[in-house]
């Protein structure tokens, strides 16, 4: 069993400016070849959980003060962010970062240094261009000028030079239309079932991550409130009525019933 | 006519001593743009690879064409160890920390040059040889127009590697963002360090050609006063900026100094500063975005 888990993490703590505690006690794993989700609202730490594996926690003065994070049964707590990375551990950030004076090819060109010291052939940009035509067309413009939906394509896209065998994906529906999240969803399924890359994806659009994963996770400030296969997550009760929205099943309810969202979520008491 | 061929003349001696300005620009933009470090001890890096050139061609006797690289090298060792003792530890320091840091460091590196080869200036052994250059009928100092010429190649050779050389495209992508730059698996400390060696040792090149034409001293290290004017009405982070603003300066100074008398050099420099940092405070050609200093 453990030699299937790739990401281990084990009730970490993170302070950020050593005042602000924003992890209590978090753990969660990711298999290998699964695609996991993570689940919460705004605030709940799902960002800082990305960061703390990616070990980017250290640019924005925050840091683990206890617990452990295992990739590939190492410890990642001493290894430098470009380190994970080229050991195959990509980070495609929330607001999808891309570098917008750079070209698009010079965008991927940027992500080959992954592959730095690894004895890897390097990742042909085709790969790219095959999951996503639209690049193609666009791989001499400047990224600055292409419209949202491209440039998660394009952090992806990145993401796919790595070859990586974990993908922490954060937010990609940010800010993107219903019909290219759907879109570039599909292709994050895709890519997930052809090249058996591993994904932890945090997302708020609780329908689409479910509709890929095969594992969920709810985090409520700071720690794991809920877990499960997604096929047991999307029964449930209270995932259904705060996560997907669905209202008990007695038809339209009107705006003036609203008191009934205060009902205390179950798992709390 | 012949006030035509003059004025000519003084245009091709700016366009010498601008590029020059725009080469140790070029080494203030190589380090601002990755690391976003406004490093005031520039100046003071071209002077101290003038006298290491000194050392290594008057001191030891050895030939030009092995002193230059030497100069150059021992500019980029400073470069890589000023980076790695004083500049990494300031990192995430308020710019203005930093900038005191350099400011400190250019004195302590006039103080060392004075300590070792004392404060009176000196002329560096000629290599270049003085036999005049003409264009057409003008008049070019030999000098002048291979510093001209090895500023322009050496610039043309950064603006080349920037485009294309992977190393260039890491150095772009971690002035862009840095995060992004470090989950794209790029070495980001590793980019800064081969900043600063670059920048130090294209400082210590210029400093090499500065000091062939007009001698060294340990006050030489204001021309990189003159560099910093060159960049902020170029842009702090700007390539081209460096380039086009150095032989602007260069020719206006220039000018200035010919028709106006050589009083007025500074004068027009800083007042074109001012006029620029009035209608375009991030410089002429740098990103949108201003940074207080």
């Amino acid at each position: 069993m453990a030699a299937d888990i790739l990401l281990d993490i084990n009730n970490i703590e993170v302070v950020y400016n050593k005042t602000v505690q924003v992890l209590r006690g978090l753990s969660l794993s990711v298999g290998r070849g699964k695609i996991v989700t993570l689940l919460g609202s705004n605030g709940a730490g799902k960002s800082t959980t990305l960061k703390a594996v990616s070990n980017l926690l250290t640019l924005e003065n925050g840091a683990v003060t206890a617990g452990t994070i295992r990739f590939d049964g190492n410890d990642i707590s001493r290894l430098t962010p470009h380190a994970l990375v080229r050991r195959g551990l990509f980070h495609v950030m929330e607001g999808r970062r891309i570098f917008e004076d750079l070209t698009v090819e010079e965008n991927l060109t940027a992500a080959t240094f992954a592959l730095s010291g690894r004895g890897l052939k390097p990742t042909p940009f085709d790969l790219v261009y095959q999951y996503f035509p639209r690049l193609f067309e666009r791989r001499n413009g400047r990224a600055g000028y292409l419209s949202g939906g491209e440039q998660q394509m394009l952090a992806i896209g990145r993401a796919l030079i790595a070859q990586p065998s974990l993908i922490l994906l954060d937010e990609p529906s940010l800010g993107l239309s219903p019909v290219l999240v759907e879109e570039i969803f599909t292709i994050i399924a895709s890519i997930n079932r052809d090249l058996g890359v591993s994904m932890l994806l945090v997302e708020q659009n609780a329908a689409v991550a479910f509709a890929v994963a095969h594992y969920g996770y709810i985090m409520e400030t700071g720690k794991i409130v809920l877990d499960g296969p997604t096929e047991r997550l999307v029964k449930d009760e209270d995932v259904r009525e705060f996560y997907l929205g669905a209202s008990g099943g007695e038809g339209t309810r009107s705006y003036r019933d609203i008191k009934h969202y205060k009902r205390r979520k179950r798992w709390l008491s | 006519m012949s006030d035509l061929l003059f004025f000519f003349e003084v245009t091709l001696a700016g366009l010498g001593s601008g590029a020059l300005l725009s080469l140790t620009a070029l080494a203030f933009v190589l380090i601002y743009k990755a690391t976003r470090v406004i490093n005031l001890a520039v100046g003071e890096m071209l002077m101290l690879g003038g006298y290491l050139f000194f050392a290594f061609a008057a001191g030891f006797g050895l030939p030009a064409w092995a002193a230059i690289p030497l100069a150059i090298a021992g500019g980029g060792l400073v470069g890589a160890v000023v980076e790695r003792g004083l500049i990494r530890p300031m990192l995430g320091e308020s710019p203005i920390a930093v900038f005191m840091v350099t400011i400190g460091l250019g004195s302590i590196l006039v103080g060392l040059v004075e300590l070792i080869w004392g404060t009176d200036p000196r002329a560096l052994p000629a290599f270049m040889g003085n036999t005049p250059i003409f264009i057409g009928e003008a008049y070019v100092s030999r000098k002048i127009a291979i510093a001209f010429a090895v500023a322009a190649v050496v610039i043309a050779v950064f603006l080349v590697l920037f485009r294309y050389w992977r190393g260039g495209v890491a150095l772009r992508a971690t002035a862009t963002d840095q995060a992004a730059a470090y989950s794209c698996g790029i070495n980001v400390p590793g980019v800064f360090s081969l900043a600063w060696v670059i920048g130090c040792g294209t400082a210590a090149g210029a400093g090499v050609l500065l000091g062939s034409i007009g001698g060294i001293s340990p006050a030489m290290g204001v021309f990189g006063l003159s560099a910093l004017v060159v960049v902020i009405v170029g842009g702090l982070d700007s390539v081209a900026g460096a380039l086009v603003g150095g032989l602007v300066i260069g020719l206006i100074e220039a000018w200035a100094g010919t028709y106006l008398g050589g009083e007025f050099k500074l004068v027009t420099t800083f007042g074109l500063l001012l006029v620029a940092l009035m209608i375009r405070p991030y410089g002429l050609f740098g990103t949108t975005e201003i940074e207080r200093l």
